[in-house]
């Protein structure tokens, strides 16, 4: 096993019953570290070098957090602007982060069916994303097939739902820590291809 | 054997001292501890002390004073929620009891006189065990603990009643004398019972608050604690003069007094007075015990007292299943109660005097109530271990919140500093108990709505008073080091499981209190003067985020070299100089202080909007810029370019370090 660092973002989250629920079974898996940006920068101000120093420690990053505008919350956000700096991830001498993987676990209130062509999001999870993709891309990080779930509104009252939807939380946080997910090069076309058909993708998997 | 004063205090201490401890220590509470002594030093076994009845009577007080703390914590308005319980079940438990003890006197051939006597006088329990039983156990605050409060209060309330039935049984009785109603008319008496229950509502409601408030500007602590005492005597002696129970009206005035702004302080001051003389007391009861009647009718006594617990413990019983208590809650009610109480001992003294009931029939029931006393504590002992935990389970969930209104947070010391920490609090709806030495100051705040008391914040019983026990989090706002670390000793020996949050008045103070183990400390000028800092940086053309985060970023390297000082110092024994020499400490401090800051580097950088503002040691400084320098190409525009920042610029902000030289100076000297 291998350890898991995640990056919780989420500046509510005492109102997400979901997030909490989620959080709690990852607190009880013993090779999941979870690293609170809210908790830990409550007024913004990240401190980038022991940001750098966590980040050395861990090979399998999570980022968890809920889908704001189609994005990071901005502390997260924020969080990229500094910590991810030239010549550390990226840049002629930035390999700091070279080879890690990046997993997204993202929260949405609405449906799935709204995030495709004919929705009323219009773009499919997969091409909201890309700045993600990118970003890691860059940052020579494996992106991993994201984890994302959908409807989180109605989902804490669906009780059989839940229970399905953390049992394969836990099962994704497994399978990186057992390094289970392809890393290399071929692979990693492949799922891309994945992420770009709305048909396959495995958010339409969950729920 | 010659017996004065001080070789009884000595056989009483002693008792007390070696017995209690090894009670305790063995589980058994400190009730039975007491018992158990008397009965050694009594005349039957050590016979240390000859005529324990007289300090008895003496020792009677501690009951009285027990009864003004509970009315301290009881705010009207409580007592109030507490009518339905008080009239309901004590009334229902007094008369029941009354009546099925009264039937079975008469069963046994008593006239029915003497039997409702009986009855009346063994339906009351003993307050001075079952609520220090129940204070032990930390349950005063639970169901259980409050219904037997409130059979309790009827039952003090019911000997007045009673006082005046016992002399009406012996005039219908055609032996008795018809008895002279002592002095006044029943009118006449109810005036004047009357009048000083006015007294003690109206003079507690708006004379205690200047007087204590004017006492306490002396800052004689002793003078307050004599105030108090004094308080509570007059007014025990007040009611004792018309004939009313001076515990109940010591309860009223605890009552009245229960929102003054001196309740901690009078708490903490009767509180171990009160210990004493209830200890006293029970030592006297278990002394009193009569082994030469027991010996003499064995049987009769042990089926008497078993015969008064077992009634008393199922009417208790079968009061529970009427009130909203959960069955767990019902055996703890009843086993609590079921003994007889010490009115009785007054009482049969009383039934005595107007030849109510024969003497010897009074020296059995009165050794019948001290073994039921001496029961209780074993009954409780086999509640805990058998009873409970039978239903541990079913109870988990409900645990409902009873009447404690004692909150969460304790703010010790309300001034500048403590009053924002409050302010915020308020605001968010988080209400706070305050703590404050001083009177002027308190004059003040409570003039804005805040609930203030005075006090010293270092005494464990005054904490204790103001909810220490079930408070999460204590804040430490006093402005004096000393003595912030003596509150937070204090804190950490007696409540262990609150978390203590300070105020640091300087560095070296600031040290002390991580040193000290508290959970988080925030020093007073640094925040405000490094924020001032970053206005005066925007004022030099700045942008305001720019230099906002330089001097967070600031403030964390300077709390992360606080920690650092900290660390060495508890780890390395070289530094133990440090320890002894305070102000050599203190000047060392400073001098690394700013050495340290000679190396802050902040630096803007061309591709994110900053560069990482490390605080770096020696001057590896320089190798850090060279690694990046040469290979600047632009990716990510950046908007605001000051130009290359000197180190220097950063070096100036050294907040409190002039505070602490100054405060530092006469430690010095």
């Amino acid at each position: 096993m291998q350890p898991v660092l995640l990056i919780l973002t989420h500046p509510n989250l005492q109102q997400s019953k979901v997030n909490r629920h989620l959080i709690q079974q990852a607190k009880s898996l013993d090779f999941v570290t979870i690293h609170d940006l809210c908790e830990v920068y409550p007024d913004g101000i990240i401190d980038i070098e022991s940001e750098q120093r966590l980040l050395a420690k861990y090979d399998n990053i999570v980022f968890q957090h809920p889908f704001y505008w189609y994005s990071a919350p901005s502390l997260l956000k924020e969080w990229f602007d500094l910590v991810l700096q030239y010549n550390y991830a990226y840049g002629p001498n930035g390999n700091e982060l070279k080879g890690k993987n990046w997993l997204s676990v993202i929260t949405t209130g609405g449906g799935q069916m709204a995030y495709c062509e004919t929705g009323h999001n219009r773009f499919t999870m997969a091409q909201l994303l890309t700045p993600f993709d990118q970003t890691a891309h860059l940052c020579q990080m494996n992106f991993l097939t994201p984890f994302i779930i959908h409807g989180t509104r109605k989902l804490f009252e669906d009780k059989s739902r839940l229970i399905q939807t953390s049992q394969s939380y836990v099962d994704a946080l497994t399978k990186l820590s057992l390094g289970a997910e392809p890393k290399a090069e071929p692979e990693k076309e492949k799922e891309k291809e994945v992420h770009h058909n709305p048909e396959n993708h495995p958010a339409n998997k969950e729920a | 054997m010659e017996h004065n004063l001080l070789a009884d205090a000595v056989t009483y201490l002693f008792a007390a001292v070696v017995s209690v401890p090894i009670a305790k220590r063995l589980g058994l509470g400190s009730v039975l501890g007491y018992l158990v002594a008397g009965v050694l030093i009594g005349p039957f076994v050590l016979s240390l002390v000859s005529d324990p009845k007289d300090v008895m009577h003496f020792a009677e007080f501690g009951v009285v004073m027990m009864l003004f703390l509970i009315g301290l914590e009881l705010k009207p308005s409580l007592l109030w929620r507490l009518r339905v319980p008080i009239l309901g079940s004590g009334g229902l438990q007094v008369f029941l009891s009354s009546l099925f003890i009264g039937a079975i006197g008469l069963f046994f051939g008593l006239p029915w006189q003497q039997a409702l006597a009986i009855g009346m006088i063994l339906s009351l329990s003993s307050t001075a065990i079952a609520l220090q039983s129940l204070q032990e156990k930390g349950q005063m605050k639970s169901t259980a603990g409050q219904s037997s409060f409130a059979v309790l209060l009827f039952q003090d309330i019911a000997v007045i009643p009673m006082l005046a039935i016992l002399p009406l049984l012996v005039a219908s009785d055609s032996l008795g004398l018809p008895v002279d109603a002592e002095g006044l008319h029943g009118w006449k008496k109810g005036l004047v019972a009357g009048g000083i229950i006015a007294a003690i509502v109206l003079g507690g409601r708006f004379l205690m608050n200047p007087i204590f408030s004017f006492i306490a500007k002396s800052q004689l602590r002793e003078v307050f604690t004599a105030t108090a005492l004094l308080l509570v005597i007059s007014v025990a002696l007040a009611m004792q003069s018309i004939g009313l129970s001076p515990a109940l009206g010591t309860f009223l005035a605890g009552v009245v007094l229960a929102e003054s702004d001196y309740r901690h302080e009078l708490e903490s001051n009767i509180e171990p007075f009160k210990g004493l003389l209830l200890g006293l007391f029970f030592i006297t009861v278990g002394a009193s015990i009569d082994f030469n009647i027991l010996s003499a009718n064995p049987y009769l006594i042990v089926f008497m007292t078993l015969g008064l617990i077992i009634i008393k413990y199922l009417i208790l019983q079968f009061i529970g299943r009427f009130t909203p208590m959960a069955k767990a809650d019902r055996f703890t009610f009843a086993f609590v109660l079921s003994q007889a109480g010490e009115f009785a001992f007054v009482l049969f003294a009383f039934a005595l005097g107007i030849n109510l009931l024969p003497q010897e029939l009074i020296s059995k029931l009165t050794l019948v109530v001290a073994l039921s006393m001496l029961l209780t504590p074993l009954m409780l002992i086999m509640n805990d271990k058998y009873v409970q935990p039978r239903f541990r389970n079913q109870t988990a969930q409900p645990e409902a919140d009873a009447i404690s209104e004692e909150n969460k947070v304790i703010i010790i010391g309300f001034g500048r500093f403590g009053q924002a920490v409050g302010r915020l609090l308020a605001a968010n709806k988080i209400t706070t108990t305050i703590l404050d030495h001083d009177a002027s100051q308190i004059d003040m705040v409570r003039r804005y709505g805040y609930k203030v008391y005075f006090g010293e914040g270092e005494r464990h019983e005054l904490l204790h008073a103001a909810g220490a026990d079930e408070a999460e989090v204590i804040v430490v706002a006093v402005d004096e080091p000393e003595r912030s670390l003596r509150i937070i000793k204090t804190i950490q020996t007696h409540f262990p499981h609150v978390k203590i949050l300070a105020r640091a008045i300087n560095r070296p103070h600031a040290t002390e209190l991580l040193k000290a183990g508290v959970t988080a400390i925030e020093r007073e000028t640094l925040a405000g003067g490094l924020e001032l800092g970053a206005k005066v940086m925007q004022q030099l053309g700045w942008r305001y985020n720019n230099a906002w985060r330089a001097s967070r970023l600031f403030k964390k390297h300077d709390e992360d070299m606080v920690q650092q000082m900290v660390d060495q110092m508890t780890s390395s024994k070289a530094d133990e100089k440090l320890f002894i020499n305070q102000s050599l400490a203190a000047r060392d401090l400073i001098r690394k202080t700013l050495e340290e800051d000679q190396h802050w580097e902040h630096e803007v950088d061309e591709h994110a909007w900053e560069r990482p503002g490390t605080f770096k040691k020696g001057t590896q400084t320089k190798e850090t810029f060279t690694k990046d320098a040469p290979s600047l190409s632009k990716i990510v525009d950046e908007p605001t370019k000051k130009g290359t920042r000197s180190k220097s610029q950063a070096t100036t902000e050294t907040d409190d370090l002039d505070d602490s030289r100054s405060k530092n100076k006469h430690q010095m000297d």
